[in-house]
C-alpha cells in the first residue's frame, strides 16, 4: 500500500460509546460552525450528502501536491505514483464492501451515473432495432420486463423507465403497503419468466425500510433476473457484503460516506462486467482503436472512458479507512440509537406522522415525517431558524410520497457524528413550527386550497 | 436575518384565509403549474374581460393549489393585485415582484404598487423560497398569455383550455 493514509488504519479500533462518538466530531470542523443568527449547527441531512472530516481531504491534499500526474498512461515516475493511488483506492473501496477483486469496482460521477451505465448497457445490447443476442444476459426488447419497487430514488427509477422506452421493454413494479414496507404478497406474479431486471434499493432513502435482499434475490434467481442494488443509503451506514448479498450489480456514492463529491461507485459480477458493453466511450476504455471500429478494454476501464475521477478515488479511499477505522458495526449501532430515539420522540408528538417503520426492525436512519397542517417546506425554515438543517420535499421519491397521500416530508438523516442532544434539539424545533403555525388557537389552512 | 421578516402577519392572514381561492368558471384558459423542487402544484385559471385584447381588464383569477405559506399566501396576494387590472398592468406588477424577490434583499419593493406584496421582501433572502413566491404569479403569467385570442370555457370538465 503506497498510500501512507492507510497506515492511520487501527488508530481507533474499539470505539464504541457514545462519548467517543461524539469526540469524532473534532474531525469534521464544519460541525463547529453556528447558522443563521448564531445558532449552532445540527446537521441532520447526511442521507443528501455527508459532512467530510479532514483526513479526507488531507488524503486529496497529499496526493494532488505530492504525487499527481496521469493515471494508467505514462511511464514517468508520477504517473506511476498516481496509478498507484487510484488502484490503491480502489482496492480500498472493493474491500470496503465485500468485492472480491478490485476489477469489480467502477468508478463514476456519482451513482446515478452508475445506474445508468447498466441501463445503457442493456439498450446498447438490445442493438436499436438490430435482433439482440439472445445469449445476451443483456438482451432486452419487447415482451421483457423490468422491475424496480414503488418506493425507488428517482435514480432508480427513470433510467429503467427510459430503457424501457428504447428497449420496447415494459417496466413493472413491486407496490408498497401501508406498513411502509414492499408488499411483497404478489412478488410472484410481477417478477416472472419476463422479467430481465430486478432493480431496487437496499434501503429507502424516504422510509429507512430495509428491503429483503436475500427474498428478492431469490426471486430474481428463479426466474433468471439481474439483479441491480441501489445502495446509497446502505454502505454509509452499515457494514455491507456484496459478494454475500448475491446481487449483480450494484451503485452507491462517495459523497454521502463521508467522501467527496464527484464519485459513483459501481460493482458487478465480474463475468457479467466482462460480457457487458461500454457505456461512455473514447480514451483510456479501448483495447485496440481502427479507423472503423474499436475493441474495448476489460473491467473495468471499460467502464471508465476518459480521464477517470483520480482525486476523488484517492479522497473517497481515505473517507473507506476513516469508517473502517470506526467501525461499521459500532456505526451501525451508534445510529440506530439515534434513529430510536427520534422515532420514539417525534412519534409521540401529537400532530406529528412518522412516514416509516415506526419501530429499528429492518430500518436504518432516515426518518421522515409530517407535520399536519404545517406545510414541509415550513417546518425545514423554522428548524433552520433553529440551526437544524434537514431535507424538505420529496427526496426525489416522487412516486412514494403520491403512494401515502402526501406532496412532501421533512427528514431527519443521521451520520456517525451526529448525538442524542441533536435528536432532542430536532424534536424541539417541530414543536416550535406547531407554536409558529398552529399556535395560540389559530387553525391554519394548509393541505389542498379548495 | 429574523423569521418573522420572512413569516410576516400579512403573510400569514392570506396563508390562512386566502382570497379568491377556489376554481370558477368562465374562463379562457387554465394552467398547471409545479415546483419540481418540492412538489407544490397550482391550477389555476384567467378570465378576461375581452380575450380578443391584449390590454383587457382581467375580470377574474381563480386556483386550486397545495403549497406551502409562501406559496399559499403568495398566489393570494397576486390575485389581489391582478384582479380589475389591465394585463399590460398586471404584467408590470408582476415584473415588480418579481425584480423584488430575486434580488437578494437589495429591493425593498413599492408599497404603493405591490401592496401586500411589499411583506415577501423578506423572502429575497432566502434563495431557496424565492420559487414557492413565484409558483402562482408564473401560473399567472402563463395562463393570461394563452387566455388573450382563446376562447370562452364554460362546463368544469372541459380540458380545451388546459394546458
Amino acid at each position: 500500500m503506497t498510500n501512507s493514509q492507510h497506515q492511520r488504519t487501527g488508530d481507533r479500533a474499539g470505539v464504541v460509546d457514545a462519548v467517543e462518538f461524539a469526540r469524532l466530531r473534532e474531525d469534521f470542523p464544519i460541525l463547529d460552525r453556528t447558522i443563521r443568527d448564531g445558532k449552532p449547527l445540527v446537521y441532520l441531512d447526511s442521507g443528501a450528502t455527508s459532512q467530510r472530516p479532514v483526513c479526507v481531504l488531507d488524503a486529496e491534499q497529499e496526493f494532488v501536491t505530492g504525487h499527481y500526474g496521469a493515471v494508467s498512461r505514462s511511464s514517468h515516475q508520477l504517473a506511476e505514483e498516481a496509478t498507484d493511488f487510484y488502484e490503491g483506492a480502489r482496492s480500498k473501496i472493493a474491500g470496503f464492501v465485500g468485492a472480491g477483486r478490485p476489477e469489480q469496482i467502477a468508478f463514476t460521477k456519482n451513482a446515478t451515473e452508475a445506474l445508468n451505465l447498466v441501463a445503457y448497457a442493456f439498450s446498447n445490447s438490445a442493438g436499436y432495432g438490430a435482433p439482440a443476442d439472445p445469449s445476451s444476459p443483456f438482451a432486452l426488447g419487447p415482451g421483457d420486463e423490468v422491475v424496480v419497487t414503488e418506493m425507488e430514488h428517482h435514480a432508480n427509477l427513470v433510467p429503467w423507465q427510459e430503457l424501457c422506452r428504447r428497449t420496447g421493454a415494459t417496466l413493472r413494479w413491486i407496490p408498497l403497503g401501508d406498513d411502509y414496507r414492499l408488499d411483497l404478497s404478489t412478488l410472484d406474479e410481477i417478477v416472472t419468466r419476463s422479467t430481465k431486471v430486478l432493480a431496487f434499493t437496499h434501503q429507502s432513502n424516504v422510509l429507512g425500510t430495509v428491503n429483503p435482499v436475500d427474498l428478492l434475490v431469490a426471486a430474481a434467481r428463479r426466474v433468471g433476473a439481474l439483479v441491480v442494488l441501489d445502495a446509497c443509503q446502505s454502505v454509509p451506514h452499515q457494514g455491507v457484503d456484496l459478494a454475500a448479498l448475491d446481487v449483480d450489480f450494484a451503485a452507491f456514492s462517495g459523497h454521502k460516506m463521508l467522501g467527496p463529491t464527484g464519485i459513483g461507485v459501481l460493482y458487478g459480477r465480474y463475468e457479467l462486467l466482462a460480457q457487458m458493453p461500454p457505456f461512455l466511450t473514447g480514451g483510456s476504455m479501448i483495447e485496440q482503436v481502427f479507423m472503423d471500429h474499436t475493441t474495448y478494454a476489460a473491467p473495468p476501464q471499460r467502464f471508465e472512458a476518459g480521464t477517470p475521477v483520480v482525486t476523488q478515488a484517492v479522497a473517497l479511499g481515505a473517507a473507506v479507512d476513516y469508517l473502517t477505522d470506526v467501525g461499521m458495526p459500532a456505526i451501525a449501532r451508534h445510529e440506530a440509537e439515534l434513529t430510536g430515539l427520534a422515532l420514539q420522540e417525534l412519534g409521540r408528538l401529537p400532530g406529528v406522522r412518522l412516514i416509516g417503520p415506526a419501530d429499528l426492525t429492518d430500518r436504518g436512519g432516515a426518518v421522515s415525517f409530517d407535520v399536519e397542517g404545517v406545510h414541509a417546506h415550513d417546518v425545514g425554515q423554522i428548524l433552520d431558524d433553529a440551526g437544524v438543517e434537514v431535507r424538505v420535499g420529496h427526496h426525489c421519491a416522487w412516486p412514494l410520497h403520491r403512494r401515502y397521500g402526501l406532496a412532501a416530508t421533512v427528514r431527519a438523516s443521521f451520520a456517525l457524528y451526529n448525538t442524542a442532544d441533536e435528536v432532542g434539539a430536532l424534536v424541539d424545533a417541530v414543536k416550535d413550527s406547531q407554536r409558529f403555525f398552529l399556535g395560540a388557537g389559530t387553525t391554519a389552512a394548509g393541505g389542498r386550497a379548495s | 436575518m429574523k423569521l418573522d421578516q420572512l413569516y410576516q402577519e400579512i403573510i400569514l392572514d392570506h396563508y390562512r384565509a386566502p382570497h379568491h381561492r377556489g376554481l370558477r368558471e368562465p374562463f379562457q384558459a387554465q394552467v398547471h403549474h409545479v415546483n419540481p423542487v418540492c412538489g407544490d402544484e397550482v391550477t389555476l385559471r384567467v378570465r378576461l374581460a375581452d380575450a380578443s385584447d391584449a390590454g383587457s381588464v382581467v375580470r377574474d383569477v381563480s386556483y386550486d393549489s397545495l403549497g406551502c405559506s409562501i406559496s399559499q399566501a403568495a398566489t393570494s396576494v397576486m390575485t389581489d393585485l391582478v384582479i380589475g387590472r389591465t394585463l399590460p398592468e398586471a404584467f408590470a406588477v408582476l415584473d415588480e415582484f418579481t425584480e423584488m424577490v430575486t434580488s437578494r434583499g437589495t429591493i425593498e419593493g413599492d408599497e404603493e404598487a405591490l401592496g401586500d406584496g411589499v411583506a415577501f421582501a423578506g423572502v429575497a433572502k432566502y434563495p431557496a423560497r424565492v420559487k414557492c413566491a413565484l409558483l402562482g404569479w408564473m401560473a399567472f403569467k402563463d395562463a393570461a398569455s394563452s387566455a388573450v385570442g382563446g376562447t370562452e370555457v364554460v362546463g368544469s370538465n372541459d380540458e380545451g383550455a388546459q394546458r
